[in-house]
């Protein structure tokens, strides 16, 4: 990293060095950025996250699976994921039917209905999860309708789900808003000419060639989902076994003072989200190169 | 004028517009009505207590302490990050990138949990803190630690697509005309990214006022001490005060919709797409 080199092509009066392991430049400032980055990068980040894998790896297999894989726990990941799942679902159609109308359609308020998506990217998620439960409560503006068909939402699996719609449905309508707008008119034009109904060209035309970028929006959705908070536990009953999602059982056990407890479970928790970027990596990559072609 | 055979018949649009507008209504809208009506139901006066309460004032204070800090660190680290990787070529940069975008894929909880590991009282750096009387977890500084955690990528997500798309003729050609590497920053590379980071920071910014999960598990929740307002909402929402909380949480919600708004006028005035995804 230190050995240093001169370029041979640099303009009198910059004298520069240059860490060996990059392609030379005339542009100044590699040592300084890099080195501030690569920095901060491990102190806030690299650094903290690994404590969570080493706390664990000194715990041993057997406190280890007595916590993460208790029965608790494993009630706690099948809601998590579960509702997430749920949620990503109902997002990935609903995201794409309000795609189609931001790309396709015209119509008074356009500018308002595409600022609204991003909504639940800047509001608080604690605002969200009150918001939520106060829709949905027996005597709130939603519930007061449901609770006469013997549907409860508030303090049920069903509420986790519908405030992790709330969460994740930017992901989706952002991942396939720009796809959409690069298909050309020609393929359609095409598939038409060609003797296709309109919905034969949805599926048959437009459907393959948004489906990387659908697939991506559907895991972000699902990544954010499964790690998700604020929002979930004012809905959410917090009972264990039923309504307790895994980020809320990380709490209870440090209010219990249990850290290896809670680090066990934060540790399946990362291993889930960094497969899922994998996953989602892989996906965007696929999508790229879909665009590309 | 669209056609007929590259459109939908107009039942089909109808339909699809209904669906997804009614969709849009029932996520998005009526979460933000119910947040100022539940504020104003007990009338304008009870709204004015809660908010000028000493308590919310000063979660309102702590909140904006704290992302004052947070945000200039993560717009230094941004920019910084966003230089090395766009103007120069090095082995591992898309690992890098991955690493910086990893806060993002990080449950906020264990986001908070991480600088439990290392600072709390049994923590690895717990014992030496506690000699040298430094308090970081349930204190302040833990507050904005997992604040520029759950905020780390903003800035820099949205410099790298941009500064990589501009290229380094810029910066180039301000060299070769004599300029100093910081003047070629200030007048050739600013100006052009000033539209992006104007944009990440806004997201930045919104995102550290709003953070809960991450803050909540460094924070303690001392009243008027390191309570910030989303947990200040928190609180007074399980004492049952939901007009107070409701109030609290309506300053949040407006808070968002500036940033909305901000966010839409810069997409618009200046056609700038976020995400490096042009259309």
């Amino acid at each position: 990293m230190t050995a240093t080199a001169t370029a041979g092509h640099i303009p009198p009066g910059h004298r520069m060095r240059r860490p060996c392991f990059r392609a030379p430049s005339i542009i100044p400032g590699f040592g300084l950025t890099f080195g501030l980055s690569l920095t901060w990068l491990c102190l806030i980040v690299l650094i903290p996250l690994s404590a969570v894998f080493i706390k664990t790896a000194g715990m041993g297999w057997d406190h280890f699976s007595s916590v993460a894989l208790s029965e608790r726990a494993i009630a706690a990941y099948r809601l998590s994921f579960g509702a997430s799942l749920g949620a990503a679902f109902i997002n990935a159609v609903f995201g794409l039917m309000i795609a189609w109308i931001l790309v396709r359609y015209d119509f008074v308020g356009k500018r308002v209905v595409n600022a609204l998506v991003d909504l639940p990217f800047a509001l608080p998620t604690a605002v969200a999860g009150i918001a939520f439960t106060s829709l949905y409560a027996d005597n709130g503006w939603i519930g007061q309708y449901l609770e006469p068909l013997g549907i409860k939402v508030a303090f049920t699996q069903f509420g986790v789900v519908i405030t992790l719609v709330f969460i994740g449905l930017p992901f989706v309508v952002r991942s396939v808003e720009p796809v959409l707008a690069d298909i050309g008119k020609d393929v359609e034009e095409a598939s038409a000419s060609l003797g296709a109904t309109r919905a034969q060209t949805f599926r048959r035309v437009i459907l393959p060639a948004i489906l990387p970028a659908l697939l991506t929006g559907f895991a972000l959705a699902f990544a954010r989902g499964v790690g998700e908070y604020g929002s979930v536990i004012f809905i959410a009953g917090n009972m264990p076994y039923e309504t307790e999602i895994a980020p809320l059982l990380i709490i209870t056990q440090l209010e219990q003072y249990d850290y290896a407890g809670a680090t066990a479970i934060a540790t399946v928790m990362l291993i889930a989200s960094f497969s899922l970027l994998l996953l989602i990596n892989l996906l965007q990559a696929w999508s790229r190169r879909r665009t590309v072609d | 004028m669209r056609n007929g055979a590259t459109s939908e018949s107009r039942l089909a649009r109808a339909t699809i517009m209904t669906l997804g507008l009614g969709f849009l209504g029932l996520f998005l809208v009526m979460p933000l009505l119910v947040v100022f009506a539940q504020a104003l139901a007990s009338g304008i006066g009870a709204y004015a207590d809660a908010v000028l309460e000493p308590d919310a004032l000063a979660a309102m204070k702590l909140t904006l302490t704290v992302a004052a800090i947070s945000v200039p660190l993560n717009i230094a680290f941004g920019v910084a990050a966003a230089w090395a990787i766009t103007k120069f070529d090095f082995p591992g940069k898309s690992i890098l990138i991955t690493f910086i975008d990893l806060p993002f894929s990080v449950s906020p909880v264990v986001s908070g949990l991480i600088y439990v590991l290392l600072f709390g009282a049994q923590g690895w750096l717990g014992p030496w803190l506690a000699e040298h009387d430094v308090q970081i977890i349930f204190a302040v500084p833990g507050i904005v630690l997992a604040t520029v955690f759950v905020t780390f990528p903003f800035v820099a997500r949205e410099l790298i697509p941009l500064m990589a798309e501009q290229g380094r003729d810029d910066e180039e050609a301000a060299l070769s005309l004599g300029a100093s590497g910081w003047q070629a920053f200030w007048h050739a590379t600013l100006p052009n990214i000033r539209w992006g980071l104007l944009y990440g920071v806004l997201l930045c910014n919104a995102r550290a006022m709003g953070e809960f999960g991450a803050v909540s598990v460094v924070s303690g929740h001392i009243r008027g001490e390191t309570n910030t307002m989303p947990l200040h909402v928190e609180i007074l929402y399980n004492e049952y005060n939901f007009v107070a909380a409701f109030a609290v949480a309506s300053l949040l919600a407006l808070l968002a919709l500036v940033t909305l708004v901000l966010k839409s006028f810069l997409e618009w005035r200046y056609d700038y797409h976020g995400k490096g995804t042009g259309h």
